[in-house]
């Protein structure tokens, strides 16, 4: 190693500060005897070092660079406690199955991170250190946030518990459809969508994620129809009914104007894209709780960092920073449906948004114990090519608290969107009816569903059509601890 | 029209076998079972009258069914639930609620829109029933 140093020392503290390049692990960012503090942060991360790199060094620089470290030795770290604010690698592992990978434990000082900010943490922990040239990938795949920063987030604006209150619905997941073609409707034919298909049995519409004022219908437009299509169903059904109005836009600005003017009208729920921003979230997520709206986060933009197992940020992670920031509803995955889900990974998804208390479950990929101090729990949404024909799939792997979306199962019924969404409630009313009595719905589902079309002729015509369809494609994105990924179905 | 809160609506009505088997698997659980009922089933009517108070001590479906029938012959013509608790911590809720017995005759909703600047609309919803009072609405 290169010392430019113009003087010797014999003094081990002096040595360690002598101006030149140092290995991380030699500065101070390894540890294997460490004891995390139960006021850590923790971090795992996935790491790929570049041929030759010691994995532990590698550990170390990842620890170094997402904490206080840079390239060289800086003397100005002795005008500091520098050796608390240097995170610490503490242990490294092959990851199973996967030769020159390593799961890199890393544990950070509380003092690190500004109190209820998802973007200091994560200005620290993803900042700097994923295009680190000695990795070849890296991948935050979990963190334990502990109970003392946990707490200085105020976490979702209303919570599962107090949402089923709100709109008097328990006992079954709740039904929502995005309204299809996302683009191009005018907003008199877009509220038709709403209107037909809340009359229908749904409890929820929603905004697609690009839906936010284009030349074809501006948000106003938007905002006035489908608020006069929700106040009919709900006047035609006697059922609260909701439709996600996305004020996603440029500036925080415009967001705020359109989230009033929701709240105007009488939503009782908007939404927003992950795409705008954690500080952005956080605001919005405050607003909710200020004025006794659900907040709907649509995951636009994830994939391109979460699906890809050597590098990114696991979608755990972002649900964990997304619980702690505030949001109410979380897009997770479905398992059966069009979209990337490994039915153990996607459960584990589930857990940590809901769940009071997440043990370690490695089969799902939770590395960490996760105690969310009494934060309230996201309500995870299974939207994306799904049908009425799996209901018995969806209730078995994804339980009572989650949205379940059928935007094409529900407008391409061929009786029509009313029809669709008639289906869609007497399949799910049917099988949770059927799982409560005790009936094992996993292998009698289709026949719990036949049964129930024989009073319910959408629900007949909906099998008859979707019945068959299914998604089968191996996921990328699965845990390490099953060797292969499960079947979806 | 047909009233479809409550968990199991869009099903046709439950039969006294298939409520008392839902009872069962909330008490299976632990959940405090409880029977409401209203005349006014409008949607933010948060608080419909209570048939006494929740039955934490009965663990017996047989028992609730009973009074689930006290209830039903006492208003023979209004909405009745059965409503099931969850004290754990983090829950404190209902973990169940359906219907049990409506009128015979459901008037429904009327809508009404108050007309405000810039197309701006306030809407209310009124039960065509609770036009009348209390006790001769159904």
């Amino acid at each position: 190693m290169k010392r430019i140093g113009n003087r010797t020392a014999s003094d081990p503290v002096a040595e360690r500060y002598r101006a030149g390049v140092l290995k991380y692990a030699q500065m101070g960012y390894w540890d294997s005897g460490y004891q995390p503090k139960e006021t850590d942060v923790l971090a795992l991360f996935r790491i790929t070092p570049q041929d030759g790199v010691d994995p532990s060094e590698a550990a170390a620089a990842v620890a170094g660079e997402s904490s206080t470290a840079t390239w060289t030795v800086v003397w100005t770290d002795r005008l500091t406690a520098c050796d608390r604010y240097r995170a610490k690698a503490y242990k490294v592992e092959p990851v199973p199955g996967s030769p020159g990978q390593y799961f890199a434990y890393i544990a950070y000082d509380l003092d690190l991170f500004e109190p209820g900010s998802i973007a200091n943490l994560t200005a620290s922990i993803i900042g700097n250190v994923f295009g680190f040239k000695p990795l070849k990938g890296l991948r935050l795949e979990d963190m334990r946030l502990p109970v003392a920063y946990v707490k200085t987030f105020d976490g979702p604006a209303t919570g599962t518990i107090v949402e089923r209150e709100r709109l008097d619905k328990f006992g079954r997941p709740l039904l929502g459809a995005t309204v299809k073609p996302k683009l191009g409707l005018s907003s008199k034919n877009y509220g038709r969508v709403v209107y037909e298909a809340l009359q229908g049995g749904l409890d929820f519409t929603k905004d697609d994620e690009n839906i936010n004022s284009q030349p074809f219908m501006h948000w106003r437009d938007r905002f006035l129809n489908c608020m006069e299509a929700v106040n009919r169903a709900q006047a035609t059904s006697g059922e609260i009914k909701g439709h996600y109005l996305n004020v996603t836009a440029a500036t925080m600005e415009d967001m705020y104007e359109r989230a009033e003017f929701a709240k105007e009208l009488g939503s009782v729920i908007v939404m927003i894209d992950l795409v705008i921003g954690y500080t952005a979230i956080q605001s919005m997520a405050r607003w909710a709780r200020k004025n006794d709206m659900i907040l709907h986060l649509h995951r636009a933009g994830h994939s391109t960092y979460t699906r890809q197992k050597n590098h990114g940020v696991s979608f755990r992670v972002i649900s964990k920073w997304m619980r702690l920031a505030g949001v109410d509803h979380l897009h997770a995955g479905t398992i059966v449906g069009k979209l990337e889900g490994d039915p153990n990974s996607v459960q584990g998804f589930y857990n940590v948004l809901r769940e009071p208390l997440n043990p370690v479950d490695l089969p799902r990929g939770i590395f960490f114990e996760q105690n969310w101090a009494g934060l309230p729990g996201v309500m995870p949404v299974a939207s994306g090519g799904i049908h009425a024909g799996q209901m018995h799939q969806l209730l078995t792997y994804l339980g009572d608290d989650t949205v379940l979306q059928f935007g094409g199962g529900t407008i391409g019924h061929p009786m029509g969107i009313a029809a669709g969404a008639t289906a869609n409630r007497v399949a799910l009313e049917s099988m949770v009816l059927a799982r409560n009595e005790g009936r094992d719905i996993w292998r009698e589902g289709p026949a719990i569903l036949a049964d129930a079309a024989k009073h319910c002729q959408p629900l007949r015509a909906a099998l008859d059509t979707w019945g068959e369809v299914t998604f089968d494609y191996a996921s990328t994105d699965t845990p390490d601890f099953v060797p292969t990924p499960t079947a979806a179905a | 029209m047909r009233l479809t809160q409550g968990t199991f609506s869009f099903l046709p009505d439950l039969t006294d076998q298939q409520i008392s088997s839902q009872i069962e698997y909330c008490l299976q659980r632990g959940w405090a079972v409880s029977v409401e009922h209203t005349e006014d089933p409008h949607p933010r009517n948060t608080y419909w009258e209570m048939f006494g108070i929740p039955m934490f001590d009965l663990k017996d479906a047989a028992g609730i069914m009973r009074e689930v029938d006290e209830c039903r012959r006492t208003f023979p013509n209004r909405y009745v639930k059965v409503n099931a608790f969850d004290s754990t911590r983090g829950i404190e809720s209902l973990r169940l609620s359906f219907i049990v017995a409506r009128p015979q005759e459901e008037p429904g909703f009327e809508l009404l829109r108050e007309e405000g600047p810039g197309r701006l609309v306030r809407y209310a919803l009124r039960s065509y029933a609770t036009r009348r009072p209390e006790g001769h609405r159904y």
